[in-house]
């Protein structure tokens, strides 16, 4: 485990991640005390640049750009975790299922997963918000209905090489049930990939979130960074930093989540970082 | 001194900073004469293939390097050259053969564009003379259907026709030295012999000297000229192939040699009124493999075809085959982890063929396994008290006992008790080995299953093992089924023996009888393809 | 391979598709359940629009007091003979309106394949062959810096710099409608329209090909076959361009298959932005129309096209790795 810690955090780009998601993480914790008023209460005059009165200016309705950012943050984290502790949870059991059990369960379960992964989830996310009507728990639903088959995918591979391993053989020797063989033989030594997927989902859940949010398919109530772009879309040409302020915010958080998540992956399979 | 190839002086190969020692090769100085066939000998980690990869210039650059001495070719130092003076070598004058042969062709060409390149790289020879060459070739290795070769992608040929390729490969200009690391670890034995045999017949034929690399003293007792014993990095003995397998000087030649498992049965034949412990009945297992839900092709494979089979209370069995001949899917029905088609699997007088994972639970105490692989056999997420303990646990003993009783059979097998407290990777495969013994032990089994269970050890740790498991056979009264391809092994630890070929059991009797007056010809040609088994058999 | 057993295996994947398009089939219907109202109110587009007479006739057709499996297998019966009904909100058949946005949307999707595909394997080759220089870190953080950028934003960029500051590209359409363009000016005014949405398309695959081509090269490079290669005194860059490289480009194939889907949902965050008339404006409008049975429809037709797109993927493959057993 020592080996671990210094090979994640010797490294400088997960350094640079670790600490942007760390203050993304407070701000979305206090986002209340930072920006006490609401984000959509209109606070002073339509389209105001930034640097003035407003850190980064006001939108078309003279709404405060820095308190939609701040607030946003916390919407767009909490349903990107959200829908990935779903995928994840949800994606685990199929391919554990799959996996240990094998043969005709396996099919099934694989051509379930394979039909997700096949039909465009993007247009089948925005299909489902649409007939179910856009609400945070929803977009949840919706993120995590069409973000689980990699999950499945990479557990069931896993399971199926550890399956094969000859500790899981003793396990059986010895007289331990399927239950037991898999949670306590099996699904420990799949964490390491399980970790590094789930940690990238975040990213392109996040991704998602925003660009469903920038149709105008968020949740209608919450303040979100995809919101914001898709609102101050049409004054581009007069307000440049509606869209671009927000933009950086998705690109930057959803960068440092993959260089954390990359930074994870070589340090848990330290054979890839020697390359 | 007109017929050295090779001359190794000083070699020193340095390996990164991370790792446990500072030298894979620490100043070897060797020779190799023309038309001889030199071996290097040793354990893993010894250092033979990184200096193969030496001389080459093949080491996994930039992390291990030669940093210092002479490997002098045909009047230059191979050191010294630059890339492409290098390249006009390799191929051309020294030409290599690996050990895997199911990786080291690329899996996109074909075999004949292949063996081609060579001749491309190095010759000015036109498309039309190349092809006539590649087919002399083919025909030289003695690969059938050479028109019909060169046009197959590697996955359709077989181990042994792959290494077949390599060799010819190797050979396509004739060079003056080929190296060869270990080209048959990875084959069956009877192929072994084979590739063996035409390594030998085609370096006869062109007068090619050959240095071959491996961990094999019955490979060096049938092939070797002249040998160099290597160990950490250094030569500790080396001369003619006669002097140091007859009369070995260094201590640590005679404990290898020492530990080559003889050609002669150990052990003597069992009183004939020890009752059956053991009984299998026409047992059959086809394995059926289709596409999938909706594609249709299905192949059957033969596991098992109608065996029978009897274990003797206190006796020891070995069943000995080749890759795919169904001993290792009889044993997984023995031990109760794949179900049989039809026939019957007794133990005491009890079936347990036939039952559901569930109904075979009270029944797993009685039958243990010891596995193959000791990396692969112990959860690297649990310490090796719990590993110990998970079996008596099930059957009911209190989780103190366990670990108890675990710290006793880890002495037992000779590891410290305080060992229930680590992880496996803090061990070695020999230890490791042991760890999986004790776990089998835990439950008190009537029978142990020992799926080749020293195939993946050094020759002188899998003496140390083999000695284990017969020791802890007459303490604790076990029977056991030993599963090998290696009829050495077979006989230091069992009286019985039985041969199976393709899912059939074609031969059957005490140790003793068998290896005095084999009766079928599969046997008789297992006996031939020992790997010096001349040799073996003058060690007694 | 046989010539003969291409055949079969391309008839055996085209009954592989089967269960796939009859599984959206079921997935729409479910969907449509999950809608408030009944199925012929929904399908009919449920703000009004539709004329009594045919609700009641939707209705009767699907048997709107049958079992629900009644319904299910009317429905599978109306879509396996590409009856999509009617869009009110259109005023025009479901598929006529999904013909109609076909063929920009497949024009997009390809230049987007070429350009992202060809210069994705470009990149991540030129980032191998110099790993661990300054021209591989500076190809390798750009494409961690792409990979990460949410795909509208990108859109709204470009238009942002290259049409309202400088002026080069037109901000939206497919082409310039007043000017009856006509020939070859016709194709140069759409490939100029076409330059920005597959930019803005291209980028995120760009990133992602070249990152895998570039850890594709890196494995392969490092596997037996590659020594035994340097070990016949072959040269490194044939041992690139004769070995490596087909081999490390296989994994690339596989998911540029996988990712068509997303291409797809790409280009509905795309075409809405440039308003390029293709599928994806389509369902954008009819996301907003409510018109449920028209973004049925079009999802319906999307997965019929990635199904294909994934078969011809198939069949690439098989022709790039012989190690696929026909037959």
């Amino acid at each position: 485990m020592k080996k671990f810690w210094s090979r994640f955090l010797g490294n400088p780009r997960v350094y640079l991640g670790l600490i942007w998601l760390g203050l993304l993480l407070l701000v979305a914790i206090s986002a209340n005390v930072l920006a006490p008023t609401d984000p959509f209460a209109i606070v002073g005059k339509p389209m105001a640049p930034p640097g003035g009165e407003f850190w980064l200016g006001t939108d078309s309705l003279g709404r405060n750009v820095l308190a939609g950012l701040i607030h946003g943050s916390r919407a767009t984290i909490l349903i990107a975790v959200l829908a990935t502790l779903f995928a994840v949870a949800f994606g685990t059991f199929i391919g554990a299922v799959a996996g240990y059990y094998g043969g005709l369960i396996d099919n099934v379960l694989m051509r379930f997963t394979e039909f997700f992964q096949t039909i465009p989830s993007f247009l089948f996310a925005i299909v489902l918000i649409a007939i179910l009507s856009p609400s945070a728990l929803n977009l949840v639903v919706a993120i995590a209905t069409v973000s689980w088959p990699p999950i499945a995918r990479v557990v069931r591979g896993e399971v199926l090489t550890v399956k094969s391993r000859e500790f899981v053989q003793a396990a059986v020797v010895a007289g331990q049930g399927d239950a037991a063989i898999l949670l306590k033989q099996v699904l420990p030594n799949t964490l390491s990939p399980l970790i590094v997927t789930g940690s990238l989902l975040i990213a392109t859940a996040i991704l998602v979130e925003s660009a469903l949010s920038f149709l105008g398919l968020g949740a209608p109530n919450l303040m979100s960074w995809g919101f914001m772009i898709g609102a101050g879309r049409s004054f581009m040409r007069e307000a440049w930093w509606l869209v671009t302020v927000p933009g950086i915010a998705i690109l930057l958080t959803v960068l440092a989540i993959n260089l954390v998540g990359e930074g994870l992956n070589d340090a848990l399979n330290p054979r890839l970082a020697d390359l | 001194m007109t017929d050295i190839v090779l001359s190794i002086d000083d070699l020193k190969v340095a390996l990164p900073a991370w790792s446990d020692r500072r030298f894979a090769v620490g100043g070897v100085t060797l020779d190799i004469r023309q038309k001889e066939i030199l071996c290097i000998v040793g354990e893993s980690g010894s250092g033979k293939s990184m200096m193969g990869k030496a001389i080459l210039g093949l080491l996994p650059a930039p992390h291990v390097r030669a940093v210092g001495g002479k490997i002098m070719f045909e009047g230059r130092d191979l050191l010294e050259l630059s890339d492409d003076d290098m390249r006009a070598i390799r191929g051309g004058r020294i030409a290599m053969i690996f050990q895997e042969p199911m990786t080291a062709l690329n899996p996109l060409m074909k075999v004949g564009q292949q063996i081609e390149e060579v001749l491309e790289i190095h010759t000015r020879m036109s498309p039309a003379q190349r092809r006539e060459r590649v087919l002399e070739l083919i025909r030289d290795v003695h690969l059938p259907e050479p028109e019909r070769m060169i046009a197959s992608y590697p996955h359709q040929l077989s181990g042994g026709q792959r290494q077949r390729v390599v060799i010819a490969m190797a050979l396509a200009l004739e060079p003056a030295l080929i190296i060869a690391d270990e080209p048959t670890t990875a084959l069956d034995v009877t192929t072994q012999a084979q590739i063996l045999h035409l390594i030998k017949e085609l370096q006869r034929a062109h007068g090619t000297a050959v240095l071959f690399i491996t961990h094999d003293f019955g490979v060096v007792a049938e092939i070797a000229d002249r040998v160099a014993v290597m160990r950490h990095g250094e030569v500790v003995e080396q001369g003619p192939a006669t002097q140091v397998l007859g009369a070995p000087q260094a201590d640590y030649t005679k404990a290898l040699v020492a530990a080559v498992p003889g050609l002669k049965p150990r052990l003597k034949e069992l009183d004939a009124d020890a009752n059956v412990l053991l009984r299998v009945t026409n047992l059959q297992k086809t394995y059926r493999t289709s596409s999938g839900l909706f594609g249709g092709t299905v192949r059957e494979v033969h596991a098992a075809k109608m065996i029978n089979l009897e274990l003797k209370r206190e006796s020891s069995l070995a069943l000995v085959g080749e890759s795919g001949s169904g001993k290792s899917t009889l044993a997984r029905c023995i031990i109760g982890l794949e179900s049989v088609d039809s026939g019957l699997i007794e133990i005491d007088g009890e079936r347990i063929s036939g039952r559901t994972r569930a109904e075979l639970r009270p029944f797993r105490k009685h039958v243990q396994m010891v596995f193959q692989d000791p990396y692969a056999s112990l959860n690297p997420r649990q310490r090796v008290g719990d590993i110990i303990a998970l079996g008596p646990m099930l059957n009911g003993v209190s989780r103190e006992q366990a670990i108890a009783e675990a710290r006793e059979l880890l002495h037992l097998v000779g590891l410290k008790p305080d060992a229930v407290d680590r992880y496996p990777h803090e061990f070695s495969g020999g230890q490791r080995q042991r760890i999986g013994i004790a776990r089998a032990l835990a439950v008190k089994p009537k029978l142990i299953v020992a799926d080749e269970p020293v195939s993946a050890l050094d020759v002188s740790v899998q003496k140390q093992v083999l000695e284990l498991l017969n020791d802890l056979r007459k303490s604790f009264g076990l029977s056991m089924l030993f599963i090998t391809h290696d009829l050495r092994v077979a006989a230091t630890v069992c009286e019985e023996i039985a041969i199976m070929q393709r899912g059939e059991i074609v031969e059957r009797g005490a140790t003793a009888e068998i290896f005095a007056t084999p009766s079928h010809p599969y046997t008789r040609s297992l006996f031939e393809a020992v790997p010096g088994r001349e040799w073996i058999s003058s060690l007694g | 391979m046989k010539s003969g057993s291409l055949g079969s295996y391309i008839a055996r994947r085209l009954l592989q598709t089967i269960p796939v398009i009859l599984g959206v089939v079921v997935v729409n219907f479910l969907l449509l359940q999950l809608a408030p109202g009944d199925l012929a109110t929904v399908l009919a587009g449920e703000a009004g629009g539709a004329p009594k007479e045919y609700i009641d006739q939707l209705r009767a057709r699907f048997g709107h007091d049958q079992p629900v499996y009644v319904q299910l297998f009317n429905y599978i019966k109306n879509l396996l003979v590409l009856d999509l009904g009617y869009s009110f909100r259109q005023s025009a058949p479901v598929l006529e309106l999904l013909l109609k946005r076909l063929g920009p949307t497949l024009l997009l999707m390809g230049s987007t394949l070429v350009v992202s595909l060809g210069l994705g394997v470009l990149m991540g080759l030129l980032a191998a062959l110099w790993v661990r220089t300054w021209k591989d870190h500076v190809i390798s953080v750009a494409a961690v810096i792409v990979y990460a950028t949410p795909l509208f934003w990108v859109g709204l960029m470009l238009v942002l710099v290259f049409s309202i500051w400088l002026d080069w590209f037109p901000t939206s359409g497919m082409e310039n409608v007043v000017a009856f363009h006509e020939g070859w000016n016709r194709v140069v005014d759409i490939a100029h329209h076409l330059v920005l949405p597959t930019v803005t398309l291209s980028l995120f695959y760009l990133a992602l090909y070249a990152r895998l081509m570039r850890a594709s090269m890196l494995e392969q490079r490092g596997l037996d076959y590659v020594t035994t290669a340097r070990a016949k005194g072959q040269t490194d860059r044939k041992i690139t361009t004769r070995h490596v490289f087909r081999n490390a480009l296989l994994p690339v194939v596989t998911m540029a298959g996988v990712q068509t889907g997303g291409l797809l949902g790409g280009s509905v965050v795309v075409e809405a932005i440039f308003a390029w008339p293709g599928l994806g404006q389509l369902a954008y409008q009819s996301l907003f129309a409510r018109d449920y049975n028209l973004l049925l429809g079009i999802f319906f037709m999307s997965a019929v096209l990635v199904v294909i797109v994934n078969l011809i993927v198939d069949v690439i493959y098989v022709f790039l790795d012989p190690r696929i057993r026909i037959g």
